[in-house]
């Protein structure tokens, strides 16, 4: 197990380090002078030397490059050029709304598409599949702004049982709930769209195996068959598409984040990007790339506490 | 062709007529393709012109989908915003599928250091959701349809090049590709000739597939501003456009939206069906 994580830890790094050069070059490749881009026509001479020193542009791309990692290594992102806060120190302070969005709408994800998924499974080709399939269709193909819109007419505006913009106040944690239920169940509900789906197909594909054959035959209820044998067996396709999706998920933080006006690092993230705000789109994005790197770890150790067959091969 | 090979080709066209999901997500594909392509000719307005007496109207015989709030009308900025979001969705997947599977080929092909660099190459990419790397190469290139064709082509690359590379590794160990060196064929002829027409049917599968998620990138980069500029009629800003009239008016944003789901609806189904067909151990097709 020591030797998995040991393996784990150091792609995990080597992803990380490839993400941070990968960023710091295709901001830098760009036709063009980068300073010019973020300025614009408008500018004097003094605010494109501050920008060209900023991005450290005026020394050879290897020299800005080994700069930047010897920053970055002590936790220097730079510095903002809309707010002058630390691009970090921004990021941080953004986060916890992130997390708590991303993990609720995790929680819906899994909380329904794995039931929905096992119940379409049990009752293959009867009406209550094709209905579940049906609406985990529409779930997936729907785009997450269209929803996130008609969710705020009815809930919000129609029924006025959630408010529809912001994100409440952390000292008043009531607040904190309601105004997170609609962004979260519009996140939440494409993903346990796709996760009821390959539940759906996972299961389909283990019940047929001969070895619930042999528990059914021993006398097992179908709770305990379904329960005891069959699910722990469809865990592992079930745990990739989870990790697969929480990148797709945080991704999908930042149109929700508009949408809802919510804080969070999605919506740092598209302000940045708006502004032209260089090293705070560098930093954001490696963040981002850092979280999902670190869940999907965190989803290939869960591998192989679930699937001693992971820990081995 | 041997008779084995006609028996396999022939079963596969059996199985493609089968599948209800292919033949559906064809027509749906179909209709829109015809549609976009056809739209000066359907769309009973010009997009862009404006009638302010006219603005914010629900749907009526003059106006099938209503108009929005400059009074365009909303059927046709669909059916002219079908072409935009369509070419650049559909053809930044054919630059992600260009690329990566010329890189694929030469990396599984040629192996060795160029392989292993080009792959930790791919490896980072594939850390980054399609919908984050569209929103970086954008923050730098700047948002204009080009440019949103190539965010969602470089962030579409990846994922053909780690496929083809896996599979050319494969085939070019066949015997098939053996025999073609044996009677002298060169290194680009084997690839191209030789492997490529075998590794094609996963990429094609692939490819439709990642054609229905172009389409939500392009649509979200839109809503959010960040992809086609108005007042180009695509379907994300025009969902967008309605925002600030979504009480009094919400046909304006739900109309597009709903046109982004069928187009979504339609090449995720294609390419479903297109894997139950062309994938053998996906025989049994219901």
């Amino acid at each position: 197990m020591i030797g998995f994580l040991a393996r784990r830890a150091v792609g995990l790094a080597a992803t990380l380090a490839g993400a941070l050069i990968v960023v710091f070059l295709m901001v830098r490749i760009v036709p063009g002078d980068p300073a010019l881009l973020f300025l614009g026509e408008d500018y004097s001479p003094d605010a494109y030397a501050a920008v060209r020193r900023a991005l450290d542009l005026d020394r050879p791309l290897p020299a800005q490059l080994a700069e930047y990692l010897r920053r970055v290594s002590t936790g220097d992102f730079g510095v903002s050029f809309r707010t002058h806060q630390a691009v970090l120190q921004a990021v941080w302070a953004q986060f916890p709304y992130t997390l708590v969005l991303a993990l609720s709408s995790l929680a819906i994800a899994v909380g329904l598409g794995v039931p929905v998924g096992v119940f379409s499974a049990l009752r293959r080709g009867r009406w209550a599949d094709h209905l579940t399939m049906l609406v985990a269709v529409a779930g997936v193909t729907m785009p997450s702004f269209l929803v996130a819109i008609l969710f705020m007419l009815w809930f919000s505006l129609d029924l006025d049982w959630l408010p529809s913009i912001g994100a409440g106040d952390f000292a008043q944690p009531l607040t904190v709930v309601t105004h997170l239920i609609l962004p979260a169940a519009v996140l939440g509900l494409s993903s346990a769209a796709l996760i009821a789906r390959l539940t759906r197909s996972t299961m389909l594909e283990v019940l047929g195996q001969d070895f619930l054959r042999t528990a059914r035959a021993k006398g097992l209820s179908g709770r305990r068959v379904v329960r005891g044998h069959a699910l722990p067996n469809a865990m592992t396709p079930i745990l990739t598409i989870v990790g697969i999706d929480l990148g797709r998920l945080l991704a999908g933080t930042t149109v929700i984040e508009i949408v809802f006006g919510r804080p969070g690092i999605g919506h740092l993230l598209i302000d940045a990007m708006r502004a032209r705000d260089y090293p705070q789109i560098q930093g954001t994005m490696l963040f981002y790339i850092a979280l999902i790197v670190v869940a999907n770890t965190v989803v290939d150790v869960s591998y192989a506490l679930v699937d001693p067959r992971v820990r081995f091969g | 062709m041997s008779l084995a090979a006609l028996r396999g080709r022939t079963r596969r066209s059996v199985r493609m007529m089968r599948s209800w999901p292919l033949r559906a997500g064809g027509a749906i594909v179909a209709g829109l393709l015809l549609v976009a392509a056809t739209a000066p000719l359907l769309a009973p307005y010009d997009p862009s012109a404006q009638d302010v007496f006219s603005h914010s109207q629900p749907p009526t015989f003059a106006h099938w989908l209503g108009t929005d709030r400059l009074g365009r009308d909303t059927l046709s900025r669909m059916l002219y915003g079908g072409r935009v979001s369509l070419t650049v969705s559909v053809g930044a997947v054919f630059f992600g599928l260009a690329t990566g599977v010329a890189a694929g080929l030469i990396a599984g092909f040629f192996g060795g250091f160029l392989d292993a660099a080009m792959m930790r190459i791919v490896d980072v990419l594939l850390a980054f959701p399609i919908y984050l790397l569209a929103i970086f190469v954008i923050a730098i290139l700047g948002p204009s349809p080009v440019n949103t064709l190539l965010a969602i082509g470089v962030a579409s690359f990846p994922r053909f090049a780690r496929l083809v590379r896996g599979d050319t590794r494969v085939q070019r160990e066949a015997s098939y590709v053996e025999a073609a060196r044996g009677i002298g064929a060169g290194d680009l002829r084997l690839m191209f000739v030789h492997v490529l027409p075998n590794i094609l049917a996963p990429v094609i599968v692939t490819g439709s597939l990642l054609i229905g998620s172009a389409i939500l990138v392009e649509a979200s980069l839109s809503f959010l501003g960040l992809g086609l500029p108005p007042p180009t009629p695509a379907w994300g800003l025009m969902v967008s456009d309605g925002l600030v009239s979504i009480l009094s008016a919400p046909w304006i944003s739900i109309f597009p939206g709903l046109a982004i789901t069928l187009a979504v609806l339609g090449f995720n189904m294609l390419g479903d069906g297109l894997r139950d067909a062309l994938d053998p151990r996906f025989g049994d097709v219901r």
